[in-house]
């Protein structure tokens, strides 16, 4: 082996390492949570934390910033909703009713929107979302400003009785953890590989004689249903379906979490999220401020902390998290 | 008439037409500030609706702390904000330049968040009164129909004022220094043209004609925080429409969809809001690049 052969094999021995440290770090912290803080801040913040593992799918190894990744949370928020409460579904079936929604609609509205890239895609992304936000207040089924109330929790596959917070709290960790794996698997693979290529060079890899536009449809419409898995398992741990979920802010938000956390890093975004998500809780009641501060985050991250919180970690360690 | 079981009467109709026109006013307008922004700086202004709200906000504080009429506010209000728009340009969009347009997206949206916030914390969310200018009251008979005359207006104004700027643009040599400093800001510079002058003072141009849209809609609509984020969706989708880049595409886009919004209000008002994103789904599936822009 050559002097740069063993360096790089030893980087990647470094960084499986530290992967598998952070991994368990990550599922201790989730498996003490629940004693140290309130377990349903803790479900929901898991919830949006796999909202924004989702999102960073698409702007961290693809470089494509969707600026309404909400109406994947909030769609299949409002399909699971309806499915459990209207048609008695069970909660399972419940959820991958909703994922299926947010898959077929990113589908749909990332065949128009990848034809475009960088800011013109955000916009494109901004219209989409609107018009689902407007949808959404509009049909009957989402009860417009009231939304989906009092949705019952069920039992998952008829066993496990979601309705006992020790339980939900198992099933919302293990959404969780096989959502944040599947999106790990996705980018460790061939596939990923293509997708990060992709973001640092596309006609290069056209010119390789890939069909760049199916990759990044494929990851477009992989990054909605995991964001739609989100929403739909937000709907039954919090039992009701919002605007909230589908709106501008929403889409904003999802962005903030990433950019803090750090975009293109597997744990920033879990990270980010839990940041956002306990400001929210935190700050609740200065109103209005809320929103100031996240500005106020966003344009210091922007300005001058560009790799966010993770990003930054693993850069001066030289690893990659 | 009767169309889709929608019993329409025409007043009802023209009356839409005429809000329409009014939206479409906005629309053009707003676009137009984008579509100026992004030919210098290749930046979308997220913050461009904040800009839209406080120039309102400007006609409002004029009127109550220094008692300056609606005719001073339409002339300081934009000049004023448009100042705001030139320090945002000088300390922060400045530091971006070279690094991926996305961070002057970000930048601009987290803006937006800030002002909308502050605004939010001191009015809440609801709006202030603005009267209408007096020599602009009262109704002018049509024939067919009343109009409102600040109606009238509006659309006049914001016509004379789109056409203008499209004028300078592509007519004046001061337009020729801004298409050729899009084209390639190096060689202007080496012309002895200050072409960071040039940016800031568009940028400040662009939030201006934002801000004077939100003036002359402070007595339509009321001045509300939220009034900027409400309509910025629409106008990023006009925008998309039209085709980025494109002057007079942004301006005809503009007024063609304010209309179009208009009419489904009254043919089939449950899709009156979402009209615009559906053409915007049909103009990508067939013209990519927007129906006056260039491919990329």
């Amino acid at each position: 082996m050559s002097a740069e052969a063993v360096v790089a094999a030893d980087l990647t021995e470094r960084n499986r390492r530290a992967n598998a440290i952070a991994f368990g770090v990550m599922v201790a912290l989730i498996a003490i949570a629940p004693f140290v803080a309130y377990p349903f801040f803790i479900m929901q913040a898991l919830c949006f934390a796999l909202f924004a593992c989702a999102f960073n799918l698409l702007i961290g190894y693809v470089g494509l910033l969707s600026f309404g990744h909400a109406m994947f949370l909030g769609l299949a928020s409002y399909v699971c909703a309806h499915a459990a409460k209207v048609w008695g579904l069970e909660p399972v079936s419940a959820i991958a009713l909703g994922v299926l929604a947010s898959g077929v609609l990113g589908l749909v509205t990332g065949a128009l929107a990848i034809r475009s890239s960088g800011i013109y895609f955000a916009m494109i992304t901004v219209a989409f979302s609107q018009m689902v936000y407007f949808f959404c207040v509009e049909a009957p089924f989402t009860h417009g400003e009231d939304g989906i109330q009092a949705v019952p929790q069920g039992r998952a596959f008829g066993l496990f009785d979601l309705s006992n917070p020790w339980i939900l709290y198992i099933f919302v960790a293990v959404v969780f953890l096989f959502g944040f794996l599947l999106i790990q698997r996705i980018i460790n693979s061939p596939f990923g590989e293509i997708l990060k290529a992709i973001r640092e060079n596309e006609p290069r890899v056209v010119s390789l004689g890939y069909r760049s536009m199916q990759y990044k449809l494929a990851a477009f419409t992989l990054s909605a249903a995991l964001a739609g898995l989100a929403g739909a398992t937000k709907a039954i741990v919090a039992q009701n379906a919002s605007l909230t979920d589908v709106s501008f802010a929403m889409s904003g938000e999802v962005v903030l979490m990433t950019l803090v956390g750090g975009m293109g890093t597997f744990y920033g975004p879990v990270v980010g999220a839990l940041i956002v998500v306990s400001m929210q809780n935190y700050l609740a009641q200065f109103g209005e401020w809320v929103t100031v501060i996240q500005g106020v985050v966003f344009v210091a991250c922007v300005l001058a902390f560009r790799r966010g919180i993770v990003g930054e970690l693993a850069a001066r360690a030289k690893i990659s998290l | 008439m009767n169309v889709f079981g929608h019993v329409i009467s025409w007043p009802q109709l023209y009356g839409q037409l005429l809000i329409g026109l009014i939206n479409g006013s906005f629309y053009a307008l707003l676009s137009l500030g984008l579509a100026v922004i992004f030919g210098m700086l290749t930046i979308v202004n997220f913050a461009h609706g904040a800009f839209y709200m406080m120039g309102a906000f400007g006609a409002y504080f004029l009127l109550q702390l220094a008692g300056l009429n609606y005719w001073w506010a339409l002339i300081l209000s934009p000049i004023i904000i448009g100042a705001v728009g030139a320090v945002v340009e000088r300390l922060f969009l400045k530091r971006l330049t070279g690094f991926d347009p996305l961070y002057s997206l970000l930048l601009t949206f987290g803006l937006a968040l800030v002002i909308q916030g502050l605004f939010q914390n001191y009015f809440g969310a609801s709006g202030m009164p603005y009267a209408i200018p007096k020599q602009l009251g009262g109704t002018y008979n049509l024939g067919f129909m009343f109009l409102p005359v600040y109606r009238g207006w509006v659309i006049v104004a914001s016509m004379v004022v789109c056409f203008g700027t499209w004028l300078v643009i592509e007519k004046t040599k001061l337009g020729a220094y801004l298409r050729a400093g899009t084209e390639n800001p190096t060689m202007v510079r080496a012309f002895g043209i200050n072409v960071p002058r040039m940016v800031t003072l568009t940028y400040a141009f662009g939030v201006a004609l934002a801000a004077f849209a939100g003036v002359l809609a402070a007595p339509i609509n009321q001045v509300r925080p939220g009034m900027g984020a409400d309509i910025i969706a629409v106008v990023f989708a006009v925008v998309v429409i039209g085709g980025m880049g494109s002057i007079l595409g942004s301006i005809l886009t503009g007024f063609v969809l304010g209309v179009v919004e208009g009419l489904t209000k009254v043919f089939y008002p449950e899709a009156s809001n979402t009209v615009v994103f559906v053409i915007m789904a049909i103009v990508l599936l067939i013209r990519p690049a927007g129906l006056f822009g260039r491919a990329a």
